[in-house]
């Protein structure tokens, strides 16, 4: 079941491509990527959060003589990043497919190529098919950024390229010694299994330079602060609809990829980088909410404030407090569902202020827009993080969590929530209401749009109302993920204190 | 000697083994005579349509002797699964290399008898050398390997750039082989014996870390290395592959450096096996040096040959990494990659020649520029081709790399995994410049279409499949390209056929 979740989106984009009328390939993806979104939500359904162990597990040798099994499974950690998942593809299909593409075969081949390649991602339970996965979501965005991106496209594709490609390649080398040395220290056979990997670490001197080629894959992917520098240019530049994917989606799967492998796999190592970790998420929260504040674009803005809720994340994750964790698995689910339609509105105003992304160009827009304004006002309390949101009980778990390990670190990332409210209004102030822009047409948008950009408001109140859904189902996997952190931390400070107690 | 007391009434010969060989020398002559027929059909249609014969033959008695392992020639060769595995690589090779230059200028300016000879010629030269079991036979597969390719490679004869090219391999070539001969001649001196199996016994005897042992190692390292393009003896490889005919390259770039890697392996990893902490720290060295000035001076290259070139440079410190740590597994990783490399190669060759006979660009990037809309059949196996030679999942190239750092890590050699590894890291910035010029730039100026083909009107149907290119191009493009992609996701054969070749490397652990 799970490798037809994976595999339909792009199953149903190949045959698009087979029919000749013009608008089949964007009918089929659309179709394909609906369908994963009702096999995601009948997982959903169908899942039993009480026992906290994987579901719909496939296992079959894929390369026998590597022990690379092909291996999926479902859990609490990735139901809800999965589901999330096809729905923003979905609905980033149904707002592409509202615009004429050139050449729309390739793209949408390579839009739903994309999905079931993070799809992948979420799901594999074996190191080596997540490394492969991991790598090959990358593919489809490179291309898809490089031919319908914006005027500097090229630039931007090679910059994002070689980011995220260092910190794949710095990955596949940690994999495949994680695995060996693994192998050779147990005396098994090699194995990538993450169970395997996982009940029996390594020293913890080997454990800590894998840490950091892993974490330099995920810091980057996310983007945390130092590693950020691909950002801003293949925001300015992607498309819109593959934009709020690319944002809402795979900067999870770095964040996703510290719970899934690097925690449960190197827990001594994970202990020993906790406050680096937690810096780097500090200074994503800071530096994210700072840049969000002072720029002009309104991609940028959105883009530097995913940074900062990045940056939260980081910190939930790597507090080792359940509520912590549980938060930053809610925030994951949250920012993408924000974020989405966040990037697709801002495509729609920048098409009412002539093409242009500033926000000084745009304004006044509300008046005429009601519908319009209203959805953006949504979203950006949502973003903000209001009460009531979803986003509100996600940070606030995060800093929960964090303020029982760590006080100091939760006491600055307050100032990030407090800086999010800034940012988000004034974007919404400048663009909606103040005097109109110069070039700006104020129309309301179209039923199709409004198509697009319900059901993310949909879901947004759903998780507002009622984030048990997802906190229920995850707990159990979560809490194991940081069960061995937790562990550690707690006896290193039990044995902190028994030294002290002896030296007196 | 053991074979000679057995057999004191002259050289025993397997005529079943060497068929392989009888194939290609026979088919090499009947090319040769064929090419002086008269009619033009038969020069132009029959000598590559024989070629083509002689090299599925070649494939067909392969397989045929496939479980036969017998040393032929009292026991000079051996022909065994590491030689019959590398031979089905090298027809492969000669069957891309004749079907890419059907049309070329090459065959039509030479003589299209004597091209195909030369190239039949050379595939038996490397089948011997891969086969041979004592320093003589090596040396006489290394020379029936590299005297065709001289001349191939100045076979487009009213071009300097090829006939320099020819001359630049002479020379460079000769110093190889003078350099190889006087390592075999010390070899000899050393041990006192010229078989393989009986040098690895007298070094195991007392000859272990002998100064003259050592000399010869060091100089039959170093004539090989001319061979398989390692750093830094490389300097000959962009300067030749650019001026020879493509085609020629192409094979070139494939069939010999798969050759040299397979005698490197029967020397190193089997022969000199007792000598391995000697040599081993210098080789994995040698790969390192290789990784890194392959992938740099790749970067910025504007032809696209040259960028091969040193790409196959770079590729060739990847494979050495292998040998360096004489495991079985990085025996298996060896034969693995070369598979590999040969089909991403020859895919990537094979589009470069096609719009070298489109367009006035020669092999210059912008040939390949904005090809992504006008041509999906050449942009796809291309696309496919560099990002397989990249190391991205889902082809063959990922899962080559994959090995390599597997077997590197299981020995100890995590160091040189990290090296392959930052070198894939810089090789991305080429690769992906020339997938950047496919689908991201548009074509400089319109294309000059060869032979009178429709051209492609703008905004006419441009997903038209490629009318005007040569067939077998796009063919060979799409098939090699394809195989990447089937062995990417399903390389357990490819991986029975490793270790099926790689059993024969038995002393290495």
């Amino acid at each position: 079941m799970l490798s037809i979740l994976i595999w339909l989106p792009a199953a149903a984009a190949l045959l698009g491509t087979l029919i000749p009328h013009k608008r089949a390939a964007g009918a089929f993806a659309l179709a394909g990527s609906l369908g994963a979104l009702g096999l995601a939500i009948s997982l959903i359904a169908g899942y039993n959060g009480h026992s906290g162990q994987l579901s719909h597990v496939t296992n079959v040798v894929w390369i026998r003589s590597l022990g690379i099994h092909y291996s999926l499974g479902v859990d609490g950690l990735s139901l809800f990043l999965v589901a999330m998942t096809t729905f923003a593809f979905a609905l980033a299909i149904t707002a592409a497919n509202i615009r004429s593409w050139p050449t729309p075969r390739v793209f949408y081949l390579l839009f739903a190529l994309a999905e079931s390649a993070v799809l992948g991602a979420f799901l594999a339970q074996d190191l080596a098919l997540f490394v492969a996965f991991f790598d090959l979501m990358l593919i489809p965005f490179y291309l898809l950024l490089g031919i319908w991106g914006g005027p500097n496209r090229v630039a931007a594709t090679l910059k994002l390229v070689i980011y995220t490609f260092v910190g794949s390649l710095l990955m596949l080398a940690g994999a495949i010694a994680l695995a060996v040395l693994t192998a050779k220290h147990t005396g098994h056979p090699l194995s990538f299994a993450l169970s395997t990997l996982a009940a029996s670490p390594l020293h913890k001197g080997t454990q800590e330079w894998i840490f950091l080629l892993f974490a330099a894959a995920f810091l980057v992917k996310m983007p945390a602060f130092p590693f950020h520098g691909w950002m801003p240019d293949a925001y300015r530049e992607m498309p819109v609809e593959v934009l709020a994917v690319f944002s809402g989606v795979l900067s999870k799967v770095g964040a996703y990829g510290f719970l899934r492998i690097v925690l449960p796999t190197m827990p001594a190592a994970s202990v020993h980088f906790q406050m680096l970790l937690l810096l780097i998420g500090l200074a994503s929260v800071l530096y994210g909410s700072v840049m969000a504040f002072t720029q002009t674009n309104a991609r940028l803005i959105a883009g530097y404030s995913s940074v900062a809720q990045l940056g939260f994340i980081t910190i939930g994750i790597f507090a080792f407090a359940p509520q912590g964790a549980q938060g930053a698995v809610l925030q994951m689910v949250n920012h993408g569902i924000v974020v989405a339609p966040l990037f697709l509105i801002i495509g729609l105003l920048a098409a009412r202020a002539g093409g242009s992304d500033d926000i000084r160009e745009m304004g006044g827009i509300a008046m005429r827009a009601p519908i319009l304004a209203t959805f953006f006002l949504i979203v950006a309390f949502a973003t903000l993080a209001m009460p009531g949101s979803g986003n509100f009980v996600g940070e606030f778990l995060i800093l929960l969590g964090v303020f029982q390990t760590k006080m100091v670190i939760s006491i600055i990332a307050f100032a990030g929530v407090v800086m999010a409210s800034v940012y988000a209004l004034r974007v919404f102030i400048r663009t909606m209401h103040n005097r109109t822009g110069p070039v700006v047409r104020s129309r309301e948008m179209r039923w199709q749009e409004g198509l697009a950009l319900v059901p993310f408001l949909a879901a947004i109140g759903l998780f507002a109302f009622y984030p048990q859904l997802q906190l229920q189902r995850s707990e159990k996997a979560v809490t194991a993920a940081i069960r061995h952190e937790q562990v550690l931390t707690t006896t290193h400070f039990a044995a902190a204190k028994t030294t002290t107690v002896a030296d007196r | 000697m053991i074979a000679a007391v057995i057999h004191p009434h002259g050289p025993y010969v397997n005529f079943a083994a060497l068929s392989p060989i009888e194939a290609l020398i026979g088919g090499s002559v009947l090319v040769l005579l064929l090419g002086l027929a008269g009619s033009r059909f038969a020069r132009e249609q029959l000598v590559p349509a024989l070629t083509l014969v002689s090299l599925a033959a070649t494939i067909g008695l392969t397989l045929w002797q496939w479980h036969d392992h017998a040393s032929a020639v009292s026991g000079a060769l051996a022909i065994d699964s590491l030689s019959l595995v590398l031979t089905l690589i090298f027809a492969a090779a000669g069957i891309a290399a004749t079907l890419l230059s059907w049309r070329a200028l090459a065959p039509r300016e030479s003589a299209h008898g004597d091209y195909h000879a030369l190239l039949l010629g050379s595939i038996a030269g490397m089948v011997v050398l891969v086969s041979a079991q004592n320093l003589v036979t090596l040396f006489i597969g290394i020379e029936l390997l590299s005297i065709p390719l001289y001349v191939l490679c100045a076979t487009e004869m009213r071009r300097a750039g090829s006939l320099e090219s020819g001359l630049k391999y002479l020379i460079i070539g000769s110093v190889g082989s003078a350099t190889l001969v006087y390592g075999l001649a010390l070899l000899y001196g050393a041990t006192g014996h010229t078989d393989f199996s009986q040098i690895a016994t007298a070094i195991t005897h007392g000859r272990h870390s002998d100064t003259l042992l050592l000399t010869g190692i060091a100089l039959v390292v170093v004539g090989l290395c001319f061979k398989a393009s390692i750093a830094p003896f490389h300097q000959w490889t962009p300067d030749v592959y650019e001026g020879a005919p493509t085609p020629v390259t192409a094979f070139m770039a494939v069939a010999t450096k798969a050759a040299a890697f397979g005698v490197l392996l029967r020397v190193l990893d089997v022969m000199l096996i007792a000598e391995r902490s000697n040599w081993q720290p210098v080789i994995a060295a040698l790969a390192a040096i290789t990784i890194i000035v392959g992938n740099v001076g790749a970067l910025g290259q504007a032809s696209l040959k040259r960028m091969l070139a040193y790409s196959s440079v770079a590729q060739a410190g990847y494979i050495l990494a292998g040998v360096a740590i004489a495991t079985q597994l990085g025996a298996r990783a060896v034969l693995f990659y070369l598979v590999v490399y040969l089909l991403m190669n020859v895919a990537a060759f094979a589009v470069i020649i096609a719009r070298e006979r489109e367009t006035p660009y020669g092999d210059d990037i912008d040939a390949v520029a904005g090809i992504g809309t006008e041509r999906p059949w050449l942009a796809w196996p291309l696309t496919i081709a560099m990002l397989s030679l990249a190391g991205v999942p889902a082809t063959a190239g990922f899962m080559g790399k994959f090995f390599l750092i597997d077997a590197l890590v299981h020995a100890n050699y995590t160091w040189l995994a990290i090296v392959l590894v930052v070198g894939s890291m810089i090789s991305l910035a080429y690769y992906l410049r020339v997938i950047g010029a496919v689908w991201m730039r548009q074509a400089p100026g319109p294309s000059v279409l060869a032979r009178g083909a429709m051209p492609v009107i703008a905004g006419g149907a441009p997903e038209a499949d490629g009318g005007g290119i040569d067939l077998e191009l796009t063919i060979v493009a799409v098939v090699f390209a394809a195989a990447t992609i089937v062995f990417g996701i399903v390389p357990q054969p490819l991986f029975d056929l490793a270790h099926h070749a790689a059993s024969t490397v038995a002393g290495a652990l």
